[in-house]
């Protein structure tokens, strides 16, 4: 199941994201060492690593929240752009999952999944309102549309994350260690929401720990240590027969215990 | 009793002089406070720089020079405004350079996960201040804008000093009518206890209706 290979990637002529000789660094620290990724049209890739190895900084480069020092990123063949108002256009058509959730505290569930369409595409509210209600439904939180985020569990919040990020119809969808701050009873819930999406066809990039995830429904996992990208595989190769010592190092960490 | 009865037109107009000068001055400064606190968080030098300038100049000259200048000095140097105006634009100013610090406190107590997730939907800077920081931000700093606000209303007192009619002048008025100066202060008193206590009321209210959200 882990093997099938991502669908359209071969019609599509640009990578829905390519990253090229991407560097970053945080003072001396190199937590980014000469990126090169590309994730096709359709394709899930999920990024494991230890801690420190530089994935949740990747995940964060390919929409510029973290702004790098060399190289270059494109979103669906454009570059994109220094800080400010092209940058931000092309933001809205990427998606973005945090590990805190990020819901706005001030808003409703609902207003949260309207404020973006109405203010950033346009769409009018009564169009907003009625695709965020099926949003809500879709992510199973329909009854508490008029609820405020802090009066959620942190399963609810982040599927509220999920269909506020969906509401801008993104071309691509980043997850930044989305079920990392949850109680081990509401990640499911999550992840059942995430692997729907990856059987929908959405292009997805998921920083994680959660294998099962990764198993499940990615196309390629990408293993991290210490800013590079160590390994570049199918989910099955990378659990199985992993190249590295590194990895190696890592999975006997995690599956072990 | 004689002092606050025997001068009660006195006492409501000039209170009604203080309310005016209060209102105009409450909203001026709260808009031109957030302004500022927005320029301070600007990602654009020379806005932050600005916005640092204006609040160290006003909030660290004391109000009676403000009031000063404004009334002995704005209308030789420019041109002619009634006082009324003159004390309204200066307790602004002055004002607002607290309302912006007191925003911006509250500014830093928004997470920047927030800012971070509305960036992240394609929100621009103003907008992500507007729609996301600035509306949480001031719920959260409610209790130290109120004193701020109130601290305004007792400073509206300070105009009495270039002749706008208000209620700190209203002992001076009692006085020339020979009666006690010590029970019309006494008087006055009261009068801003009592005005102060709907924006309290209105403080909590505000507090209450928000807290579900934070």
């Amino acid at each position: 199941m882990s093997d099938q290979s991502a669908p359209g990637a071969a019609s599509s002529s640009a990578p829905m994201v390519r990253m090229a000789g991407v560097n970053k660094n945080f003072g001396d620290l190199h937590v980014l060492k000469d990126i090169d990724l590309e994730v096709a049209r359709g394709e899930v890739v999920v990024v494991l690593g230890p801690s420190g190895s530089g994935k949740s900084t990747l995940c964060r480069a390919i929409n510029r929240l973290e702004p790098i020092d060399g190289g270059t990123v494109e979103i669906d063949g454009t570059p994109l752009p220094e800080e400010g108002k092209d940058l931000a256009k092309l933001r809205a058509d990427v998606g973005m999952v945090f590990q805190q959730f990020n819901l706005f505290a001030h808003l409703t569930i609902l207003d949260n999944v309207v404020l973006a369409p109405t203010r950033v595409r346009g769409v009018s509210k009564a169009e907003a309102q009625e695709r965020a209600h099926a949003l809500l439904d879709r992510v199973g939180i329909a009854e508490q549309a008029q609820k405020y985020p802090a009066q959620l569990s942190g399963g609810q919040q982040q599927r509220v994350a999920i269909a506020r990020a969906l509401a801008m119809e993104p071309k691509v969808m980043l997850f930044d260690e989305p079920t990392s701050a949850l109680d081990p009873e509401m990640v499911g819930e999550v992840i059942e929401v995430m692997a729907g999406l990856a059987k929908d066809g959405m292009t997805m990039v998921v920083v994680t720990h959660e294998m099962g995830f990764a198993r499940r429904a990615a196309h390629r996992v990408v293993f991290m240590a210490d800013g590079e990208i160590v390994e570049d595989t199918t989910p099955d190769s990378f659990f199985s027969r992993p190249a590295t010592e590194r990895a190696r190092d890592f999975l006997g960490k995690i599956l072990t215990h | 009793m004689d002092v606050l009865f025997g001068n009660l037109g006195e006492f409501l107009t000039r209170f009604g002089g203080t309310i005016g000068l209060f209102v105009c001055s409450a909203i001026a400064s709260l808009i031109l406070g957030v302004i500022l606190a927005a320029m301070r968080v600007s990602p654009v030098p020379a806005m932050r720089a600005t916005g640092t300038v204006y609040v160290t100049l006003l909030r660290n000259t004391p109000l009676t020079l403000v009031l000063f200048f404004f009334a002995l000095g704005f209308t030789k140097l420019f041109f002619y405004l009634p006082f009324f105006l003159l004390a309204v634009i200066g307790l602004s100013l002055y004002t607002a350079a607290f309302v912006c610090e007191t925003v911006r406190g509250g500014i830093s107590t928004v997470s920047e996960g927030q800012a971070e997730a509305a960036r992240a939907l394609g929100f621009g800077f103003t907008q992500t201040l507007t729609l996301v920081v600035l509306p949480q931000a001031v719920r959260s700093v409610m209790p130290p804008l109120t004193s701020v606000q109130i601290a305004l209303l007792k400073n509206t007192t300070v105009a009495a000093g270039f002749s706008v009619f208000e209620a700190g002048g209203f002992y001076r008025a009692v006085n020339e009518r020979g009666g006690s100066t010590l029970v019309a202060l006494l008087w006055v008193a009261l009068g801003f206890i009592v005005l102060v206590i709907p924006l309290t009321v209105l403080q909590r209210r505000l507090e209450k209706r928000w807290s579900v959200a934070r």
